[in-house]
């Protein structure tokens, strides 16, 4: 295992830069995520340190090497593809053994390290199917086989996960970290599926338009989005426009003024507010710094939770949700019902506006 | 009811010009196949008879035997080198974007657009031309047989290799050079197993076009050099005997045993 550095690494595609100098260490057996919407530039990023796609600026270094100019088939980098990628011609035993087999590793040793590789993801029986008589998670266990039994210096993952089904993903999620950590295996993933990056990840790498928008924990990037992009992305669904004043408090475009914890410079940020933070209540508490009182526009019944978006006065929309716990029963709202919303002063977060 | 009448009667109408198409194309050939059969020597129907006797007559002459042996070797050998020729082109065309790759394309499959006597002349004239420049005389040697006949079998080769590496999943290839196979490793390891189904086609189709070629052929055979269809174009200025059937009666044997083969391969129906 190795530590992985990207320098200032850029790639153009005549005028548009995919991606626009991302600078990231990656210590060994650290498990990151490079996470963003599509054309961010995060499968763009894992390509150039695999060896398919050269950078047209910065630098590539994998442990001690600087890998930036060797070509793919001397990186020993461990890629597993969103379609899986088996030699459809090859069987299971056959795929796995095939880089070693490369790497001039003798028949008897391929076939001790194949076997004992589809032993660790629970296909021992299957090394003489062939990869059409696999359903879709045992030939992702495959590929990952294949990618291990190399013992690459970096496993690089590229959406592993999207052609599974919901249960499936879940089970193969958390086989693939419990093989990360056993194994301390460098591992970057690629994924546009905030849930599943916070579930595996031990660094989120958010990416937005080419380059790094936040890095930090998963908590550290759902508790304090550092932009209104990053916010967005990570599901916070209440982000108003305004400006801070040095009294602790916000002033929205639309009038309001509302109570912030922190205390900062006068200047034009916005309010980034959870829809799961914000209380609804049928008539004013007076408990409360932040109280608005408003109709409600929409209610939605989503099974386990309950949605609603609430229009103020003032013609700002807020959107609330929360658990439909029991005891709820009274307190559902329907549209065109007259409600107030309340969120304690810590709930919301003042993000640059990108 | 006047609805239901009228998609009857329209199907009917449909099913009958399919048919009808079906027995030009095939009519001739299943005359041409029976009259081999006929024991008299002028064709006449019906049949006082049937005999074996003409296919072994076919054999026993030299014409039609040496142009089959020829007609054969070109064939086999035409197709395998415009299988070596044409699978770089169609790696090239079908995987890398370069200036110039649509005109490549387009002017490797020129060979089916322009007519096979105009193409047999122009190859004859360059070939004269080259055997002036340089003394070495190519038209009316099997070498001159042999080039034309590849130029024949090339644009169906680079169709059908180029529609076979559309289909394969780049990823597999590039699965086999992450794990440290070279790219041509790869490509004969991965791409190449991949596409096996249309080399097979490739090679079958480019024989069957190279077979049945009458056209560039003609400028180009020379003294003791008679490809079969030259040969039975021979015979039939001075003869109609049944031998003439009974020869084309084995071409057409072979023919379709090739393109049922290319056909299972790969299903001709889907790329052409």
């Amino acid at each position: 295992m190795s530590s992985v550095r990207l320098e200032d690494l850029s790639r153009r595609y005549g005028r548009v830069l995919a991606v626009a100098g991302v600078s990231l260490d990656i210590r060994e057996g650290e498990f990151v995520a490079l996470l963003g919407p599509s054309g961010c530039g995060k499968t763009t990023t894992l390509r150039m340190i695999a060896g398919f796609i050269e950078p047209t600026g910065g630098r590539i270094g994998i442990g001690t090497r600087d890998v930036t100019r060797v070509p793919p088939h001397q990186r020993n980098t461990g890629l597993v593809f969103q379609n899986y990628a088996l030699f459809p011609h090859m069987n299971v035993a056959g795929n796995v053994g095939f880089g070693l087999e490369m790497r001039g590793v003798g028949k008897a040793e391929i076939d001790r390290r194949v076997k004992a590789g589809l032993d660790r993801v629970r296909l021992a029986d299957y090394a003489h199917r062939m990869p059409r008589e696999l359903s879709g998670g045992q030939q992702q266990r495959v590929a990952l086989a294949r990618a291990l039994v190399i013992e690459p210096e970096v496993l690089l993952l590229d959406e592993p996960l999207s052609n599974l089904d919901t249960r499936l993903r879940a089970d193969m999620r958390d086989e693939i970290r419990s093989l990360q950590k056993a194994l301390g295996l460098t591992t970057i993933l690629v994924t546009h599926d905030q849930d599943e990056a916070m579930a595996v990840a031990d660094l989120l790498v958010v990416m937005n338009a080419g380059r790094i928008a936040q890095i930090g924990t998963p908590a550290e990037v759902f508790e304090a989005p550092r932009t209104r992009f990053v916010a967005d992305f990570i599901g916070v669904s209440n982000l108003l426009a305004g400006r801070s004043t040095t009294q602790g408090s916000f002033v929205l475009t639309s009038g309001e003024r509302i109570h912030v914890g922190e205390t900062k410079p006068a200047r034009d940020a916005v309010l980034a507010l959870r829809p799961d933070r914000l209380q609804v209540m049928a008539r004013p508490s007076g408990q409360h710094a932040n109280e608005w009182c408003g109709r409600i526009r929409s209610a939605t019944y989503l099974g386990s939770m309950l949605e609603y978006y609430i229009e103020l006065p003032s013609g700002t929309t807020l959107h609330a949700r929360h658990g439909n716990v029991q005891g709820h029963e009274q307190t559902r709202f329907q549209a065109g019902d007259a409600v107030c919303v309340a969120w304690p002063e810590a709930a919301a977060r003042l993000v640059d506006a990108d | 009811m006047d609805g239901v009448t009228a998609v009857t009667f329209q199907s009917l109408l449909y099913r009958f010009s399919a048919w009808l198409v079906l027995a030009f194309v095939v009519g001739p050939l299943v005359v041409i196949v029976w009259v081999a059969f006929f024991a008299n020597a002028i064709i006449a129907f019906p049949p006082s008879g049937y005999t074996l006797g003409w296919f072994v007559r076919a054999w026993q002459s030299d014409a039609f035997r040496e142009g089959f042996l020829l007609s054969l070797k070109v064939g086999i050998v035409a197709s395998i080198a415009s299988l070596l020729l044409g699978i770089p082109a169609s790696v090239a065309i079908s995987r890398h974007a370069f200036p110039g790759r649509e005109a490549i394309s387009t002017i490797l499959l020129a060979p089916i657009v322009v007519p096979g006597i105009v193409g047999g002349a122009a190859l004859y004239i360059a070939l004269l031309a080259f055997e002036l420049a340089t003394g070495i005389q190519i038209a009316g040697t099997i070498w001159g047989l042999l080039v034309a006949h590849t130029l024949i079998a090339i644009p169906w080769t680079v169709r059908l290799v180029t529609a076979s590496l559309l289909r394969v999943n780049r990823s597999i290839e590039e699965a086999a050079v992450n794990l440290g196979a070279t790219p041509l490793v790869a490509f004969r390891r991965v791409t190449l197993p991949a596409i096996r189904p249309g080399l097979v086609a490739a090679v079958l189709l480019s024989f069957v076009v190279s077979f049945i070629d009458l056209e560039k052929s003609l400028f180009l055979v020379g003294p003791g050099q008679t490809t079969l269809p030259i040969a039975i174009l021979n015979y039939l200025e001075w003869n109609l005997d049944p031998t003439i059937a009974a020869v084309a009666t084995v071409q057409i044997g072979l023919i379709a045993v090739a393109l049922w083969l290319a056909d299972r391969a790969v299903g001709l129906t889907r790329i052409f």
